[in-house]
Order: structure tokens, then sequence, then C-alpha cells
């Protein structure tokens, strides 16, 4: 068993293998790239709400047996397991639940201005029903849980019926600061 | 440890080629609904534990499990995804309730096959790297450009590289198969044709099926060669769909008022992935069905089974099954197909449903498809396709190309 490196989580200390030695077929390897490709289909709640995004609104369903909110919208409820009854438009405001100042992207190589990305109920849903977002118009040092936000859309001619036409959510007026 | 096992509820949405109009999710929720009622349970309330049975590649999502329970009734509640076959979700919810752990269990198994969009290149995926995949077509190496030691351009290419991506379908794996069968046991093509036609008949009369239709021998002949010798009516085409079943311990079906249909025996095996190596007979339906037998007491299938349900995602595959599961004797099942002793009023009616020839290739649900037709067998409901006096049913699932992998579920009605 080699000595255990310093902040490693292997036990194989010795010459990592480069790129150059693939290359030059020093190593043995295979390789082998699949084709992969689905098309979701969106179904009853996912496409009302897009279309929804697209004209810039956040929509809804209601419960009406467990009186709650959902957002995003479902047919069905997953608390009593019924099917949900009414579309409702929600404000596009609403309250950070929690956040990660994120610096690494996902090769775990450093990013030079970090991503703020967290999860916002939104005003008017249930306790805990919203979605997860960037933040911007906020410093890293600025943001934090139970502040209040608003959606900073695309304009209406960018927007194609997705979630990022929210470009971000931005401190809402007077409730930046902590 | 005595405790039998029953299944008490049913349920499944229409099976459609596609089906654009719903997501997987609220496809799952339809047939869960639909099994709840029928058994008289409220999942959040009356459901112990709750399985699904999902390949993640199929589906398009990394750890699929942690997706389903909202559509199932299962939130905060035991659940698990086994992935594989729908049968094999059977077998774990028998043990779960054959143990004494759990009293009500679910499950569920789904196809939404049409929202993936490269079918052939997931399945190549299951081939084996090193030996099998590379003379499935060319291999492109990776692309260097970018990487320190070669910021600016993407080295020159290696030996045996390439941007072309022409792959062969996987299928040629039955094509292959059938080859094998054919010349071993003298089946003939015509007698793989006529399995084709017989289901395709017999989907008329199930309202599920997608794929019925009026069709002879000279039809399946005359479609084209794709893996030959398969033929492109030999081969099951695709189809969206989802089944869910509730199963119980005995006593609690009894409490529920339901009308139990047994699941008493059971047996799963799988086969090495050596292409070369592994058997071309469907060793992996003999294994499970001497298992299932074991357990449900069956000595001569033949004579004890009524009605039974094979995996014909590709017409031969039919023939092969029912003589690996000891219903026909090697080579047999083409002559018993000939002299009508598969068709409903025959000695043993085989894929009454349709078969996945008639409704589709349901994909992970394809055993859940061969074992619904049991229940509904079993159960007297199958309207114009009921085969009379049906008291024990079998149903067998492969889990399709690559695999050699499979299960038997033999089911009783009550009293049988």
């Amino acid at each position: 068993m080699a000595k255990k490196i310093e902040g490693s989580p292997g036990y194989a200390p010795g010459t990592r293998v480069s790129t150059k030695d693939i290359v030059e077929n020093k190593i043995s390897y295979t390789w082998w790239e699949p084709e992969i490709q689905y098309s979701w289909s969106l179904g009853q709640a996912m496409s009302k709400f897009l279309v929804g995004l697209k004209n810039g609104k956040i929509l809804g369903r209601t419960c009406i047996k467990c009186d709650r909110v959902l957002v995003p919208p479902r047919m069905f409820c997953e608390h009593c397991y019924g099917p949900t009854d009414n579309w409702i438009e929600l404000k596009d405001t609403g309250t950070i639940e929690t956040f990660s100042i994120s610096y690494l992207d996902s090769d775990a190589r450093r990013i030079k201005k970090p991503i703020l990305i967290g999860v916002i109920s939104i005003d008017g849903a249930s306790p805990l029903h919203g979605f997860m977002h960037y933040f911007g118009e906020m410093t890293k040092d600025e943001i934090h849980i139970g502040m209040k936000v608003k959606a900073v859309w695309k304009s209406p001619r960018e927007r194609e019926g997705a979630i990022t036409d929210i470009k971000y959510f931005k401190p809402l007026k007077g409730g930046g600061k902590k | 440890m005595s405790r039998k096992v029953c299944v008490i509820g049913i349920g499944h949405t229409d099976f459609n080629s596609i089906t654009p109009d719903v997501e997987w999710k609220e496809l799952m929720y339809e047939s869960c609904q639909k099994a709840y009622v029928d058994a008289g349970v409220d999942p959040r309330r009356d459901v112990d534990s709750f399985i699904t049975c999902a390949e993640d590649y199929l589906e398009g999502f990394s750890i699929f499990d942690e997706f389903v329970p909202d559509q199932i009734g299962a939130v905060l509640r035991p659940c698990c995804t086994v992935c594989g076959d729908g049968l094999y979700g059977l077998g774990t919810a028998y043990m779960q309730i054959k143990t004494g752990l759990m009293d009500v269990v679910s499950i569920e198994s789904h196809s939404k096959i049409s929202d993936l969009l490269t079918m052939g290149d997931i399945l190549l995926h299951a081939f084996d790297p090193i030996f099998e995949r590379p003379v499935t077509g060319p291999v492109e190496r990776p692309w260097y450009g970018g990487s320190p030691e070669y910021p600016k351009e993407d080295p020159k290419p290696l030996v045996g590289s390439t941007k072309e991506k022409q792959r062969v379908h996987p299928y040629f794996l039955a094509g292959m198969e059938m080859q094998n069968y054919l010349s071993t046991t003298g089946t003939t093509e015509e007698e793989c044709a006529e399995v084709v036609v017989k289901n395709k008949m017999n989907a008329f009369f199930n309202p599920l099926a997608d794929y019925e239709a009026k069709i002879s021998v000279e039809n399946v002949m005359g479609s084209e060669y794709l893996f030959s010798p398969l033929k492109k009516l030999d081969i099951s085409p695709n189809v969206d769909g989802a089944i869910t079943f509730v199963l119980a311990d005995e006593r609690t079906a009894r409490d529920l008022g339901a009308d139990p249909i047994y699941l008493s025996g059971f047996g799963w095996s799988s086969e090495t992935p050596w292409l070369s190596t592994r058997g071309m007979f469907a060793d992996y339906a003999t294994k499970a069905s001497q298992m299932a037998y074991k357990m449900a007491g069956i000595t001569s299938p033949r004579k004890q089974i009524d009605v039974v349900e094979v995996d014909d995602r590709f017409s031969y595959k039919e023939l092969q099954h029912l003589e690996a599961i000891g219903i026909a004797r090697p080579g047999e099942a083409g002559q018993m197909l000939m002299e009508g002793e598969l068709a409903r009023d025959g000695t043993i009616p085989t894929n009454m449903s349709g078969g996945s020839l008639g409704i589709g290739n349901c994909f992970e649900a394809t055993g859940m498809q061969k074992a619904l037709e049991i229940i509904t067998q079993l159960r007297g409901h199958a309207a114009k396709r009921q085969v009379s006096d049906a008291k024990v049913g079998l149903a067998q699932a492969w889990r399709g190309i690559p695999s050699g992998s499979g299960a038997v579920a033999i089911f009783e009605r009550g009293g049988a």
C-alpha cells in the first residue's frame, strides 16, 4: 500500500497520465461515445407552466383538499394523491429559502465570478413552493436566507417558454438588507 | 412464513406509439391511481411499500428512483426502484410480503420510450466496451483540442479514429439468435411468421393493444429483411404505457374484500454476458421457470397451466421461450402453433393479449404486460379473448436486447 497523499481520496502516488500519453498511444485504453438524445413530453402541468413563463407569468395549481398552492404546478397532489383543482397566477416575487455561493464548474474547475444559486418560495404559494434559480444584482456578502427577491425577466421577444425566461432574481426594493 | 401473496389490484394506461399529451409522471399517476381504486386502497394510508422498475438510460435521468415518489403516492414512505423488468419488482414485492415485513405493496413499471430519440445507441451502450461495441461500427476517438498539452487544435487523428458515427442497430443480436434457433431446431421462418399473424389477430380483442392487424404469413414473409432472418414484421414496434399492481397478503386481501389472484410461484435467472459463451436457447427462462414451478408445485407445466404469456418481442422468441419453460419440447413449439394448440381454444393458449407483437414493446413494463393479461384472464375479465375455465397462468419476462436475464411468475385463481 502506497503512502496516503494529504488531501487526496486515493492511495496511489505516481505519475499522472497526461493527454499527451493518450494521444501518443503510450497507454492502452478504450473509448466509446454513445449518441444520447431525449425529447421529453412536458405533459399537462409543465406545458401550461412554461407557456405562462413565456407570457411573463408564474402559474400554480391549487389542491382544495389540502389547501395548498403548488409551484411548479402538478396535475396531482403528492400529499393527498388526488388530482389538483385550479390554475392560479402568482406574483413574481418571493423569499430566498437557502442558497449557495458556487466557485466550481461541473468539471471542478474554478470559475472567476462565483455563481449565486438557491431556492425561492414564491409569494402566494404554499410554504416551500417555488423553484431553484440564479440570483443577481447582489453580492455574495449581501445574499441571505429570508431575503425578499423579484424575478428579472428576459424581454418578451427573447422568452421561449423555459425556466430561463427568468434571468435571475434580484433583491426586492428594500429587501436587500440583512 | 406461510403467508400467501396475492394480486388485489391492477391498473394501466392505454398503450400508444406516442404519448405527447402527457409526461411520464402523469402516465405513471394514471396507472397507479387505477390500481389503487381497483384494490380499494388509499396509497397514502394503506400501501406499506412502493416499488418501481425502470432503467435510467431509457428514462433519461440519472438516479431515476428520486423522481418517482410523488406520482405513485410514496412521498416519505418506503420506496425503491428496481433496475430491471417489472416482473423483478413483482418478485421484490412478493418477498417483502412473504417475510411479513409489509402487508400491501405496489409495483409500477412503464415505457415512455417515445421520449428517447437514440434507442439504438442506448442499447449498444449495454454491449461490452472492449470486445463488442467496437465491432458494431466506427469508434470516434476523443477530441483533445483545448486540453493543456494541445491548447489550440486537435492533434492528428489516431489509428482507427473517425468522425463517422454509422453503427449497426443492436437488434442484429436477435437476428443472430434466430439464425441459430432455426438451424438447431428445424423451426422455419414461416412458423415464426405464424406467431406474428396469431398475435396481431389476438390484439383485435384486446382494447389495450396498439398494433393489431389482420395479416397473413405472406405479409410477414414479404416484409423486408432487417436483421436476416428477422424481417420487419417479426419485430415488435415500440409503445408507451404504464402498468401498476397492488399485492397483499391473503388476510389483508380478505379484509379489503378483494378478489385475490395468488402469486404461487416466482423465479428469475441471469446468463453470462459473454455473447460467444452463453446459450442460444433462453436458458435464463428455463432456470427461472424451474424455480417458479418448484415453488408452485407444478410438475407437468403443459397439463397444469391453462394460459401462458411469454416474451415475444421478436417472433421466434415466443417459440423459443415456450420450449425453454418446458411447455413444448425443443423444436416442437412451431408445430404446436401450426396445429392450433396455442390458440384460445387450443391446449395451451399463448399470448392471448396480442403479446408484444400486437400490443407493442413496452420495454421494462413488458413482463408486467404479460402478468396483467394473466390476472385479467384468471379474473375472467378478458371478454372476447377469455380462455374458458382459466385457473392457473404463467407470465414470462425477458429483459430484452442484449440481455440474457428473465423471470417467470405463476398465478392461480383462488380455490384453484
